[in-house]
């Protein structure tokens, strides 16, 4: 008997595509190149995965009757569905390898009768077509909340901002010691290692994410869930898993049961990812199954086989039902004016919610970004973070500038280059227009505006030089001034130093004064949204270019 | 067992105890020795580790004043200065800034004679800022490049070229262009890592421990490569204002007492020559600038031993500032770095075609 190599096939390009999403992953990052000199660009960040990925083409698509950059490029995946079925997800979602791979563990609570008994389809694996109606109509709508769903999303969000940040922290952790070590040898290999890791997978530096803790077991928590259920998550939940289902619907392969050599083993249901019923006697789910093909090996008697234009019942379409699918409608419909009905939007914005430079005005934005979490992953100054509650409940996860932590570089725009739907649009350092005659030769990007707090800045308050402010202020000429004054110390003795001031017609608001003050914990100076570019309405000046 | 009775009610039956089995004496013996090895070894681990209890302390900084200055050779000039004529031609060309520094380094009596054979030389440009090299804020790459050739012609050992960014390292190092013109010349260029720094007891006034980046605590020879620029809080940032670049930490809080720290970093770290920028400096919005109309071309390199004169004599030639006016060159000079009255010394002026 011979075996079908096509397992074999599916395994290489599980593997080849999860190792090469990792690597973009851990590439779209700002690393030392030797010999480069001039604007800062990266060759191969993470986003081409999402230019492959329908359900975030389809919603950018309803949200703004458009498509963004790449995104024309989902078509390689959504057309060869049309053919091939659900093949995306069993051969190439790093997603659902992951979930492969867990799932295939040892587990307790999944062997023998349960094991197929779990592996039989479940009226619960329509839920995932709820969620994509809901996502969409949302989208349409003007949310892309379906981003917090979206399988690239997770993955990005959770790997880049809490799993490879706790690698480089534990891989820190081991070298550290080896490296202060007396002896030679242990020394040499530490420092090694450290070269060649600091190359390959180790950021250039530590960073840490606001909420990482939550993230990385949130996505734990989903990848152990496949110990009990095999790819519970691409079966139930996934919004994508569940648009390639509809379109698979037409598709010209399929599975064949040769319905008289079947004597009902069940030994099909064993190592089924999808959940789709490849047992004799039932009709095939297409809409769920995932193109794995372990069903065709472990058939004793040969009576399984994926062919194409065979003609035989299945059951094509997704099992929703005309209720589910109304279900979905209202609450897409129900979900965005019940979060608009929160606050967040508006004139109760939250006044340290910075945007990225090149971010679009919030009810833009909103319509457009995923929380895929990639322009938190490269910002080299670790300043973008996801927000909990800054952007109100419906922007959970967007990123936010946190200038305490890190402010944005003047001529740095790789967030707006690794941004996959256009919700911080593209531009250019020339466009961002930091650094030479803000305010009156050209019209800056404004992340807001920096404030004194007088009661705390040293040449204020408490007689002491400092400007670091002013020293780092990044635009020419420089948004901070300072005022020679004439103050007293505590010994009574008058000294004259210099009082800075900011002039908010040149201020971008990135964030560098905050970030060098002396007075870390609560800085000194600030920069809230206020007079942010992408907004027409929270200006400060009458006039301000 | 339990199976077979279901369903009927257990009649009360006197249960048959199985004879009662102890331990072999040899057996309950061994039982004994390891309980009692066991609570011995924690009594034994629980007071040893009482008596180890100690309030943790900061381990003791090194104390470790660098001193890379060479002897003196008082028929040489302490000080230098090279300049291409600006009347003639006041446009920047490449080329120009390695001229100048082989022309100083030859006045000085040539580099053999601060670099010997198997040193490690550390070049320690000002790589501070995400700028380009026509804006002015990061030290001439081509210069530093010169430097890093003649180190190699000495016969040194390693040649590193590092820095302590002040923005974003990997941007500054980049577009600065220093990282490529270092590197095109064989150096080691170091981006700073915030795990190589070493606490050390700097001895200043107002400077005491502070951590400093690992490869300047390594080298034997020290070259320290500032630009001038112009600076709200001093007036200009020269040569020993570079120095900032070797410390980690809160440094942001210098400002404070920024003519004692000065002082303090200059009568640290003593470098084996000191080699200044002037091809453009920033006139205005220091030490940051950006826009090209702060920037002054000047294609002049001033370089010495001196490092007292050098800041005093490029303060006065291109801010007009008087020793008077940056009180920690006299507070330099108090502690026998050098003199502030340049005029006193050996001074060799060249003017290139």
């Amino acid at each position: 008997m011979a075996r079908s190599r096509l397992p074999l096939l599916r395994r290489i390009s599980q593997v080849f595509f999860l190792l090469a999403f990792i690597a973009l992953l851990v590439f779209t990052s700002l690393r030392p190149t030797p010999g480069a000199t001039g604007d800062i660009h990266l060759r191969a960040p993470v986003r081409l995965f999402f230019e492959w990925d329908p359900l975030v083409a389809v919603a950018n698509a309803f949200a703004t009757h458009a498509l963004y950059r790449g995104l024309f490029w989902s078509l390689i995946i959504l057309v060869p569905t049309l053919f091939l079925g659900r093949f995306f997800c069993g051969w190439i979602c790093p997603m659902g390898t992951l979930q492969h791979f867990v799932g295939n563990m040892p587990s307790e609570s999944k062997r023998g009768k349960q094991r197929i008994e779990s592996n039989r389809y479940k009226r619960w694996q329509t839920i995932k077509y709820v969620v994509l109606i809901a996502g969409l109509v949302a989208a349409f709508f003007g949310s892309m909340a379906i981003g917090w769903l979206d399988p690239f999303s997770l993955l990005v969000r959770s790997i880049g901002l809490a799993l490879l940040p706790a690698f480089n922290f534990a891989v820190r952790a081991v070298l550290a010691p080896m490296e202060h070590s007396h002896i030679a040898g242990i020394k040499a290999t530490g420092e090694t290692l450290h070269n060649v890791l600091q190359a390959t997978v180790l950021d250039f530096r530590q960073t840490h994410f606001a909420q990482g803790l939550v993230l990385g077991v949130l996505f734990i928590v989903i990848l152990a869930a496949s110990l009990r259920v095999t790819r519970l998550w691409c079966r139930s939940i996934c919004p994508l898993g569940a648009l390639l289902g509809v379109v698979s619907r037409w598709s010209i392969l399929g599975l064949h049961k040769d319905a008289d050599s079947c004597d009902r083993c069940n030994r099909c249901l064993l190592n089924c990812q999808g959940g789709d019923d490849p047992i004799g006697g039932v009709p095939w789910r297409k809409s769920e199954c995932l193109m794995c093909m372990n069903c065709v090996d472990s058939c004793p008697h040969h009576s399984l086989v994926f062919q194409f234009f065979r003609k035989e019942r299945e059951i094509a379409s997704p099992d929703i039902g005309r209720r589910k699918a109304v279900t979905g409608l209202a609450a897409g419909a129900a979900v965005v004016p019940l979060m608009r009905a929160n606050t967040g939007l508006g004139k109760s914005r939250h006044d340290r919610l910075l945007r990225p430079p090149g971010a679009l005005d919030e009810t833009d934005f909103l319509s457009r970004c995923i929380r895929c979490g990639e322009c938190m992953k490269v910002c080299p100054n670790n300043s973008l973070h996801p927000t909990l509650e800054e952007a109100g409940l419906e922007g959970l996860w967007t990123p936010t500038l946190v200038p305490r932590i890190g402010y944005c570089e003047p001529s740095c725009v790789l967030c707006s280059e690794v941004c996959p739907t256009g919700a911080i649009w593209q531009i250019t350092p020339k466009e961002k227009g930091w650094v030479v005659g803000v305010g009156s030769q050209n019209k800056p990007v404004r992340l807001g505006t920096a404030f004194y707090d007088r009661g705390r800045c040293l040449p204020w308050a408490e007689a002491t030089d400092c400007i670091v402010c002013e020293e780092w202020c990044p635009v020419s000429p420089k948004a901070i001034y300072v005022e020679e004054a004439q103050v007293v110390d505590s010994a009574g003795n008058t000294k004259t130093l210099k009082q800075p001031r900011v002039d908010p017609s040149r201020c971008v608001g990135c964030g560098a004064c905050e970030y060098a003050c002396p007075l870390q914990e609560r800085p000194a100076v600030y920069v809230t949204s206020i007079g942010e570019s992408r907004s027409p309405t929270s200006q400060i000046l009458l006039n301000r270019k | 067992m339990a199976g077979e009775s279901a369903g009927k009610p257990d009649l009360i039956t006197p249960q048959v105890l199985p004879p009662r089995q102890s331990l072999t004496r040899r057996d309950a013996m061994l039982q004994l020795l390891r309980v009692g090895g066991i609570a011995a070894g924690a009594g034994g681990a629980a007071y040893w580790l009482s008596e180890r209890s100690s309030r943790p302390v900061p381990a003791a900084p090194e104390q470790a004043r660098r001193d890379h200055r060479i002897v003196a050779e008082p028929h040489l000039p302490a000080l230098t200065v090279v300049q291409y004529p600006m009347e003639k031609d006041a446009a920047a060309h490449p080329g120009e800034p390695r001229a100048l520094v082989q022309k100083a380094l030859e006045n000085l009596g040539g580099i053999r004679r601060f670099v010997g054979r198997q040193d490690v030389v550390v070049i320690k440009p000002n790589i501070a800022w995400d700028r380009t090299p026509e804006q002015a804020a990061n030290t001439n790459p081509e210069l530093v490049g010169e430097v890093v050739r003649q180190c190699w012609s000495a016969g040194a050992r390693r040649v590193v070229v590092t820095d302590v960014s002040c923005n974003e390292p990997r941007r500054c190092f980049q577009r600065s262009g220093i990282q490529a013109a270092a590197r095109a010349e064989g150096a080691e260029v170091i981006l700073p890592d915030p795990e190589r720094f070493r606490e050390v007891d700097m001895g200043g006034v107002a400077l005491k421990s502070w951590p400093v980046f690992t490869p300047f605590l390594e080298a034997d020879k020290l070259i320290n490569l500032p630009i001038a620029k112009h600076h709200e809080l001093t007036g200009a940032t020269l040569g020993m204002k570079n120095w900032y670049g070797i410390l980690g930490g809160q440094r942001n809080r210098l400002h404070q007492q920024i003519h004692q720290s000065l002082a303090d970093l200059a009568s640290f770290m003593l470098p084996t020559v000191t080699i200044m920028d002037c091809y453009r400096i920033l006139v205005r919005n220091g030490p940051t600038g950006g826009n090209l109309e702060d920037v002054a071309l000047k294609k002049t390199i001033v370089a010495g031993t001196d490092p007292v004169a050098l800041d005093a004599y490029v303060a006065k030639a291109y801010w007009n500032l008087d020793p008077a006016d940056l009180p920690y060159l006299q507070m330099a000079a108090n502690r026998g770095l050098g003199t502030v009255e340049y005029d006193t010394l050996p001074v060799k002026v060249s003017q290139l075609v």
